[in-house]
């Protein structure tokens, strides 16, 4: 199973939230799995249509992912898979 | 009778205060560092309700059933899954610009006025919101709403008529004025009189640019709108509106109105220089104020910076109560007046910027 890390903003909406492994074989699965654990965390990831906040970025290892509207990117459990915020302030 | 607690929806969180003394008590604080785009509360059940506009995480939607002591996250509206703004854009909320009760016969209705647009509609006292289907799909959104200074139309105005809940009256900007008198089944442009010298046709049907409207809470019929082409008024519910601005100024380009709950010709605009050039007029601040239906206008300086001012007031940050007024700005100033808007104290000058002032009902 991916191991998932989110950025440490989220805790603030989230309190519980911590590293974690989940079931999943695609971002969007992965995601789906968080939703259930932390009810509410993908509408902080996803907005209406299901596709990747603007300013928010999904790592898979190093590498961001590419599908950012339907979030179909595999993953494996050799994976981790990175929750982050993109940077920009005001 | 007045309030004398003030809540504000500012760019870092969402701040209230006790107005009552010299200098302003801060008695609730939420948010911090969070933009609140919006925040009210809702007499017909004391319940305060604060728009979020995260800028990682989306627009968020949260409330208080104690005066703002403790918040719960209440699930945003969303566009339903396929819906577009126009050909390939996908449709979501980018901005809740304000939440509205319903009528005082309909104890669990909300609005909710997005951008892009569209109106949602609770019936569960907040829980869930459904996209009003019959606006959102209105034959004239995808030819003449747009967006004017963020990137897509903001449904910025809403107002339930207080003898007929069925009859809504909603602004937007860019977009025009429309009315429902089923509830929000169907709805009609509302634009005659009015002008958009933006667009091709400065007469057309919609894509007027209503920046706020109100209506006299005592005189529904009474309708008052700041324009992005000027104030307008209409006294016949909006069928027919006439430009009340005021011909070489200061009158006329702005985003806050108020009106008067007991005298209609009664209201309030505080004036920017202009589309291009959105500061106080003259390096200097004024609330002008007409009497007589906006034939004469008179401004009111008294109390307010005369010089080196770049003050803007948004559309929601300009409350009126009995003879009380209270605004706040862009620039992190609040201003409030015991006399009508004619004299005014600053209670602050550090605040950030403001995006809604609302005087709480005296509990």
């Amino acid at each position: 199973m991916p191991r998932v890390k989110f950025t440490s903003h989220l805790q603030r909406y989230f309190p519980t939230l911590q590293e974690t492994t989940v079931e999943g074989h695609t971002v969007a699965e992965v995601v789906a799995v968080l939703d259930e654990r932390y009810p509410g965390l993908a509408d902080y990831v996803l907005d209406d249509q299901g596709a990747l906040r603007k300013h928010v970025n999904i790592f898979i290892d190093e590498d961001v992912i590419t599908d950012r509207t339907t979030l179909q990117d595999p993953v494996s459990e050799l994976n981790r898979v990175y929750i982050f915020q993109a940077l920009s302030g005001g | 009778m007045t309030s004398d607690t003030l809540l504000l929806g500012t760019h870092k969180g969402l701040l209230m205060l006790d107005v009552s003394g010299a200098r302003p008590a801060l008695t609730c604080e939420a948010f911090a560092g969070i933009p609140v785009s919006h925040a009210m509360l809702d007499p017909r059940h004391n319940t305060m309700w604060a728009c979020l506009d995260h800028g990682h995480w989306g627009q968020k939607l949260h409330r208080s059933r104690d005066f703002g002591q403790t918040w719960e996250e209440i699930p945003a509206p969303k566009y339903p899954l396929g819906e577009e703004i126009s050909e390939g854009v996908p449709a979501t909320v980018s901005y809740l610009w304000l939440v509205a009760p319903g009528g005082a016969d309909q104890p669990d209705r909300l609005y909710i006025g997005t951008e892009p647009g569209g109106l949602f509609q609770s019936d569960d006292g907040g829980q869930t919101f459904e996209l009003v289907e019959g606006l959102w799909n209105h034959p004239t959104r995808k030819d003449y709403w747009f967006g004017g200074g963020r990137d897509y139309a903001g449904l910025c105005s809403i107002i339930v008529d207080p003898r007929d809940s069925q009859h809504i009256i909603i602004g937007i900007s860019v977009g025009g004025v429309y009315e429902s008198t089923d509830g929000g089944k169907s709805w009609e442009p509302r634009n005659e009189g009015c002008t958009a010298d933006f667009l091709p046709n400065p007469t057309a049907v919609a894509g007027q640019d209503p920046h706020f409207v109100v209506s006299s809470p005592k005189h529904p019929d009474v309708l008052w709108q700041q324009n992005h082409c000027g104030v307008f008024r209409s006294t016949n519910g909006g069928r027919r509106w006439e430009n009340v601005s005021q011909p070489g100024g200061p009158v006329n380009f702005g985003f806050a109105i108020a009106v008067d709950d007991d005298a209609p010709d009664t209201a309030w605009v505080i004036p920017a220089v202009a589309d291009e050039c959105r500061i106080a007029v003259g390096g200097a601040l004024c609330v002008s104020r007409t009497d007589d239906g906006g034939k004469t206008w008179t401004a009111f300086r008294d109390g307010l910076p005369q010089e080196q001012c770049y003050d803007l007031v948004f559309r929601h940050a300009l409350d009126k109560q009995g003879d009380r007024l209270a605004f706040g700005t862009t620039t992190g100033n609040l201003y409030l007046s015991d006399d009508r808007g004619e004299s005014w104290r600053c209670l602050g000058s550090n605040f950030p910027p403001v995006s809604s002032v609302r005087f709480l009902p005296r509990q």
